[in-house]
């Protein structure tokens, strides 16, 4: 019977608080995730908002090809009226 | 049931709760952990799936730039001779002839000439127009740096000689021509041979239809 009481006490005083401890202390950093992850999943939504003008490269591409033809149109009439620097 | 059994039980209904409400709560904090990564994991596959194309796109945007700059880097240098060009490229860009041309090798090591000693005075003038123009600044011709943006077409006429614009009354006429015009010229059946030469004072038109 003392071993019993013993064994009560034990379990009363050792084992419950230990037992609340972790739980506490695993509830508190698995709130503590929650934050972060929110402000990750926001911080990506916002960034993939700001893509949205990628496409907008392929406008520009176009544009790159469109003025480097006209840069080659005016580098090769320039080529025919401006004497080279042997000839001068 | 001893006394001592009645504490047992009790200890372990308190164990019990204390880990159902600890337990609960956690459950729900992942729960919301969960959703949250599942939307992280959604906006960055979005920006996954958005720059996919980015890379061959500025890729070949810049080929197509690699290959125009190369072009008329050659065309510059084709036309100025590579010291000259150093020297205009360092005269545009301060210390760009350090960098020399890309597809060049060797042009790093090419003194830039001042550019005053390459250019004549209508470049340096047409590079003073624009502002705070790097040639301006080193211009021997002097002057103000910024273009009078007041008076700019009157400015203008600084680029021309003086006589043709002080004083442009005492220039000549513009030859009239026409049918009506004081000389007449003869068509000739050739471009560039004429009838006759003409004598003093000009040819008097055997042609009444003469232009």
């Amino acid at each position: 019977m003392t071993l019993w009481w013993i064994g009560d006490i034990v379990l009363l005083a050792v084992v419950l608080p230990v037992v609340v401890y972790l739980l506490r202390g695993v509830l508190a950093e698995a709130k503590a995730i929650v934050p972060s992850v929110r402000g990750i999943a926001a911080t990506a939504a916002a960034g993939s908002k700001d893509l949205d003008a990628v496409p907008l490269l392929l406008t520009t591409q176009d544009q790159v090809v469109r003025t480097v033809e006209n840069v080659a149109a005016y580098g090769g009439s320039l080529d025919v009226i401006i004497d080279d620097d042997e000839e001068r | 049931m001893p006394a001592a059994g009645v504490v047992l039980i009790v200890a372990v209904v308190l164990i019990v709760v204390a880990l159902v409400v600890y337990l609960v709560q956690t459950i729900v904090a992942l729960q919301q952990i969960s959703t949250g990564l599942d939307d992280a994991i959604a906006g960055v596959g979005e920006i996954v799936e958005k720059t996919a194309p980015v890379a061959a796109v500025v890729t070949d945007i810049n080929a197509n730039l690699d290959a125009a700059v190369d072009a008329l880097e050659g065309l510059l240098i084709k036309k100025a001779g590579l010291g000259d060009a150093v020297g205009l490229v360092d005269g545009l860009y301060p210390g760009a002839a350090a960098e020399g041309f890309r597809a060049i090798d060797g042009s790093a090591d090419v003194k830039p000439p001042r550019i005053a000693e390459v250019y004549t005075r209508g470049t340096l003038t047409l590079a003073r127009l624009g502002r705070e123009a790097p040639i301006a600044v080193v211009s021997p011709a002097g002057g103000p740096v910024l273009r009078n943006v007041t008076g700019g077409s009157l400015a203008a006429r600084l680029l021309y000689p003086e006589e043709r614009q002080g004083r442009p009354e005492r220039l000549s006429r513009s030859p009239v021509i026409g049918t009506e015009a004081p000389v007449q010229y003869e068509p000739s059946h050739e471009p560039g041979v004429r009838r006759r030469m003409p004598t003093n004072g000009g040819t008097t038109g055997a042609d009444p239809g003469a232009v």
